[in-house]
């Protein structure tokens, strides 16, 4: 994802470097490179490329294919239901990149004041686990959570809230909330540990200087440890923000999507018209949208998060 | 900093409250999977007598031994590939100058930010074409083309790290380029490799889409993709459910619980690297 450090590789430009050195190109080198090379050529590669050529045919996967030039891309853009799936995914941000990274960065802050290393350890094992579980088993252990006689329904009523109980990921309200509420459980850990270990990487005596001169928690999470950050937070950003647009394990297994089209994201109609309608056309195309959406949204970000690490 | 006990125990709370939300999940199932069987519970009870036995039953009904071993033969043949690959690319990329690399690199550098929808409806029509549908070999090779590019990545950086000098050296000795690799630079590199196969391990344990799109039969399956079929058998039985739920992360979290460390150090870089 770094597009940045490309050039880093070639030190030794080639106009600069002594003749010598020149006649040492390495043509051997293909022979270290292609049989990695192959395997991502034959099975990323080319069927990225049949995407971009099934996007522009009407085709059920049967039968012979009809060209429709850029039919399938209108439709990804105009029919409502896609359009929709689009916004879900970028509502779910909110619980998949904004309260992770929020909260990652108060729990990173927090256990660097704790006095006991033990229970930091304790603590970060458990906020990492979520994100070591299949996406899949997170949504089971979550069906389960958010059911109506579930774990989620019986902390409410025990604090007076029996009223508004109801099965969260059948609710055509709240279905997309629960869904992101996963989310949330899963990346938080993620970027409380990436963001512990930026923290790490902050010189003590800023902190220590920062004690002196009497400031707080908050005055301390504000200047001393959010500027020492800005390459972490990039990388929580960026990493959630791709974990929300194209989420499909926890979507497929928590709701397929419904219910209707309320918890419906692109990944998740991707797979249904893929592989359940037959449309394979109008879900190549869908794919390719999801695609450029996400460089669309992450290389601005790469480089507002880079540009001053280089200086 | 000057923390106030006010400010501390609140922070400890709240540290509490993150840890709690953490495992909440893993615990309301622990309870579900432990109520007698046939029942249906309701929450998170503390059942007066544990049925352990039911994780037996689930172990058979799950069908996790045939599940454990396909998921290891898929981790087997997925990992070494990858990683043999990816170190001899990232030593080329990284160490020699090989004319026309950036092209090479440009197009890996893609492959990062792909999305794995981007593909995965053409390569159930090309992997049905090879015949190898519903075959492990199919979604290995697949899975070994999805995580090359990361893995040249990950080893690229590595190389880069390693002096020219080292390589130059080797060449004056007289040892070729292979030579060079095999005994000079391929050592040095063993802790990068290590940890990048953590990770290529996990992946392959956690795949899900490819699984469910590429193979039918839900023991050749990984673990994950598995949970699918399992679910749709057993929706209505919930502490059956639970149970077998819990057995299929299992593996990861104990693996995860042995190898902590390692895991959150490689993760951590992964993610900045990547």
């Amino acid at each position: 994802m770094s597009v940045a450090s490309v050039p880093r590789g070639r030190r030794t430009g080639p106009g600069r470097t002594a003749p010598a050195r020149r006649g040492h190109r390495n043509w051997a080198g293909w022979l270290f490179i292609l049989p990695g090379f192959a395997f991502y050529a034959i099975f990323v590669l080319k069927p990225l490329v049949a995407a971009v050529q099934y996007s522009f045919y009407d085709w059920d996967g049967v039968t012979v294919g009809r060209w429709i030039g850029i039919r399938n891309y209108v439709r990804v853009l105009t029919d409502p239901q896609l359009i929709s799936s689009i916004g879900h995914a970028f509502f779910l941000m909110i619980f998949f990149t904004v309260l992770p990274t929020l909260g990652g960065l108060l729990m990173a802050a927090l256990l660097r004041e704790l006095p006991s290393r033990r229970f930091g350890d304790v603590a970060r094992t458990m906020l990492f686990l979520p994100q070591i579980i299949p996406g899949a088993a997170a949504a089971i252990a979550w069906v389960w959570m958010f059911s109506t006689g579930g774990t989620v329904n019986q902390v409410l009523s025990a604090v007076g809230l029996g009223s508004i109980t109801r099965a969260w990921l059948g609710d055509f309200t709240w279905g997309l909330t629960a869904v992101g509420i996963i989310g949330a459980w899963i990346n938080l850990g993620f970027c409380t540990v990436l963001l512990m270990s930026g923290i790490g990487k902050i010189d003590a005596s800023i902190y220590e200087a920062a004690r002196i001169d009497g400031a707080g928690f908050v005055q301390t999470l504000r200047s001393v440890t959010l500027p020492g950050l800005k390459q972490e937070i990039g990388v929580c950003v960026t990493m959630t923000m791709i974990s929300a647009l194209a989420s499909f394990d926890v979507v497929f297994m928590s709701t397929q999507g419904g219910p209707g089209y309320a918890t419906m994201v692109p990944g998740m109609m991707v797979y249904q018209l893929g592989f359940t309608q037959s449309k394979v056309g109008l879900a190549s195309a869908l794919a390719l949208v999801l695609t450029v959406l996400i460089l669309v949204v992450i290389l601005p970000l790469q480089r507002a998060f880079r540009a001053e690490e280089d200086e | 900093m000057r923390t106030s006990k006010k400010e501390r125990i609140s922070g400890i709370v709240l540290l509490l409250a993150a840890m709690i939300f953490s495992i909440l999940p893993l615990i309301s199932m622990l309870s579900a999977a432990l109520q007698p069987e046939g029942t249906v519970p309701v929450g998170i009870s503390w059942p007066a007598h544990p049925a352990w036995h039911n994780f037996v039953d689930a172990w058979r009904v799950a069908q996790i031994t045939p599940l454990l071993w396909s998921s290891i033969l898929l981790v087997l043949g997925v990992v070494p590939i990858v990683a043999l690959m990816a170190t001899m690319g990232g030593y080329a990329l990284g160490q020699l100058r090989v004319p026309g690399a950036t092209i090479v690199f440009v197009l890996l550098v893609l492959g990062l930010t792909l999305p794995k929808e981007a593909t995965i409806v053409p390569l159930y029509y090309q992997v049905r074409g090879f015949g190898l549908l519903n075959t492990r070999l199919g979604l290995i090779l697949v899975l070994v083309g999805t995580f090359m590019p990361f893995a040249v990545y990950w080893m690229r950086a590595h190389f880069l790290s390693v002096p020219k000098v080292l390589n130059e050296a080797a060449s004056i000795d007289g040892a070729g380029s292979w030579r060079t690799f095999v005994h000079i630079q391929a050592p040095l590199a063993a802790p990068a490799v290590s940890s990048m196969c953590l990770l290529l391990f996990l992946w392959t344990w956690n795949t899900f889409l490819q699984a469910i799109v590429l193979i039918d039969d839900p023991n050749k399956r990984t673990m994950a993709g598995a949970l699918q079929n399992f679910v749709g058998f057993h929706s209505t039985d919930v502490v059956l459910l639970n149970a077998g739920s819990l057995l299929i992360m299992a593996p990861t979290v104990i693996v995860f619980l042995i190898f902590q460390r390692q895991f959150i150090k490689a993760m951590i870089a992964g993610a900045v690297k990547g």
